[in-house]
C-alpha cells in the first residue's frame, strides 16, 4: 500500500535521498566556510584557478540539464529515439565536464597544490571530488537508462526511471551552482 | 509513477529557463570581476546562486508542478542546509 497517495513511491524515495544528499554537501560546505574564515592565509582563487575554463564547464553542466529535461519531455510524448538521443547527449556532456575537471586537478597538482599541503587544497579537492564522483555515478546511471531505453523499458505510459534519473542529474547541477559560486567566485 | 507526472499538463519553456541560467552565470562572473565591496559581493553572488538553483528545482525538477508532499520534502532540507552553513559563519562572527 502506498503510504503517500498521489505520489509515486520511487519518486518519494528519490526526493528523500536527495534531501539527505543536500545535507551531506551542506556539511562539506560548512567545513569549507569555517576553514576559510579561520585560516590565516587563503590563496587568490582568481589567480590560482582557471575561472574562465570552469565557467565554461558550468555552462556545459547547465546545458546537460537542458538535454536531460528534453529527454524526459520526449518520453512523455512517447518519442523513444529522441529520448535516447537526449540521454546520450547528457552522458557525453557530463563526461566532458568530468574530463575538464580532471584537467583542472592535473594543472593544480602540477602547481604544487595538493590535498595534504594546504587547507585550501584539502577543502577544494574534497568538495569538487565528491561532486565529480556524483557526476560519474550519474553518468553510469545514464548509461544504464540508455541501455534500458534500447530494451524498450520506457514508454509514454511508463517512464518513471527517466524521471528519477532527471531528478538526480538536476540535483547534481544545483550542487555545482553553489560550489562554483562559493569556491571560484567568492 | 508516470500516471502522476508533474508535467502532464504543464511544460515550461526549458530553453528560456536555460537562457536565464546562462545570463545569471554571466552576471555572477561580471560581479566577481568588479571591485565592489567584498561583503556586498558575497551577498549578491549567493542570491544569484540561490535564484539559479531555484529555477532548476522549480522548472527542470518540476517542483513548481508537484503536490504539497514533495514540496515539503524539498523545502525542509533547504532550511537545514541554511542552518548548517550559517552556524560556522555566526560562530566566527561572534566568537572570532
Amino acid at each position: 500500500m502506498n503510504p503517500m497517495p498521489g505520489v509515486g513511491t520511487m519518486k518519494f524515495a528519490m526526493w528523500l535521498f536527495l534531501a539527505s544528499e543536500a545535507l551531506f554537501f551542506a556539511a562539506l560546505i560548512s567545513a569549507y566556510v569555517l576553514l576559510r574564515l579561520t585560516s590565516p592565509s587563503w590563496p587568490d582563487v582568481s589567480e590560482l584557478l582557471n575561472v574562465p575554463l570552469v565557467a565554461l564547464n558550468t555552462s556545459l553542466l547547465l546545458i546537460s540539464s537542458v538535454t536531460m529535461v528534453y529527454g524526459f519531455a520526449s518520453i512523455e510524448d512517447g518519442k523513444q529515439s529522441r529520448l535516447r538521443l537526449y540521454l546520450i547527449a547528457t552522458a557525453v556532456i557530463g563526461t566532458v565536464f568530468v574530463s575538464i575537471q580532471a584537467v583542472e586537478w592535473a594543472q593544480l597538482i602540477g602547481e604544487g597544490v595538493t590535498a595534504s599541503n594546504s587547507v585550501f587544497g584539502s577543502t577544494f579537492y574534497v568538495l569538487t571530488g565528491f561532486h565529480g564522483l556524483h557526476v560519474l555515478i550519474g553518468i553510469l546511471f545514464l548509461v544504464l537508462t540508455i541501455f534500458r531505453s534500447y530494451r524498450g523499458r520506457y514508454s509514454q505510459a511508463e517512464h518513471g526511471g527517466v524521471e528519477l534519473m532527471g531528478l538526480y542529474w538536476h540535483f547534481v547541477d544545483i550542487v555545482w551552482i553553489f560550489l562554483f559560486t562559493i569556491i571560484y567566485l567568492i | 509513477m508516470s500516471e502522476h507526472s508533474a508535467t502532464e499538463n504543464h511544460r515550461p519553456n526549458y530553453l528560456l529557463i536555460f537562457g536565464a541560467l546562462f545570463v545569471l552565470t554571466l552576471i555572477e562572473i561580471g560581479i566577481a570581476l568588479t571591485g565592489i565591496a567584498a561583503s556586498a559581493q558575497v551577498v549578491i553572488l549567493l542570491a544569484l546562486a540561490f535564484t539559479k538553483a531555484l529555477l532548476v528545482a522549480l522548472y527542470y525538477m518540476h517542483l513548481k508542478f508537484e503536490g504539497p508532499i514533495i514540496r515539503i520534502i524539498a523545502a525542509v532540507p533547504v532550511l537545514l542546509v541554511l542552518i548548517v552553513i550559517l552556524i560556522p559563519i555566526f560562530d566566527v562572527w561572534i566568537f572570532g
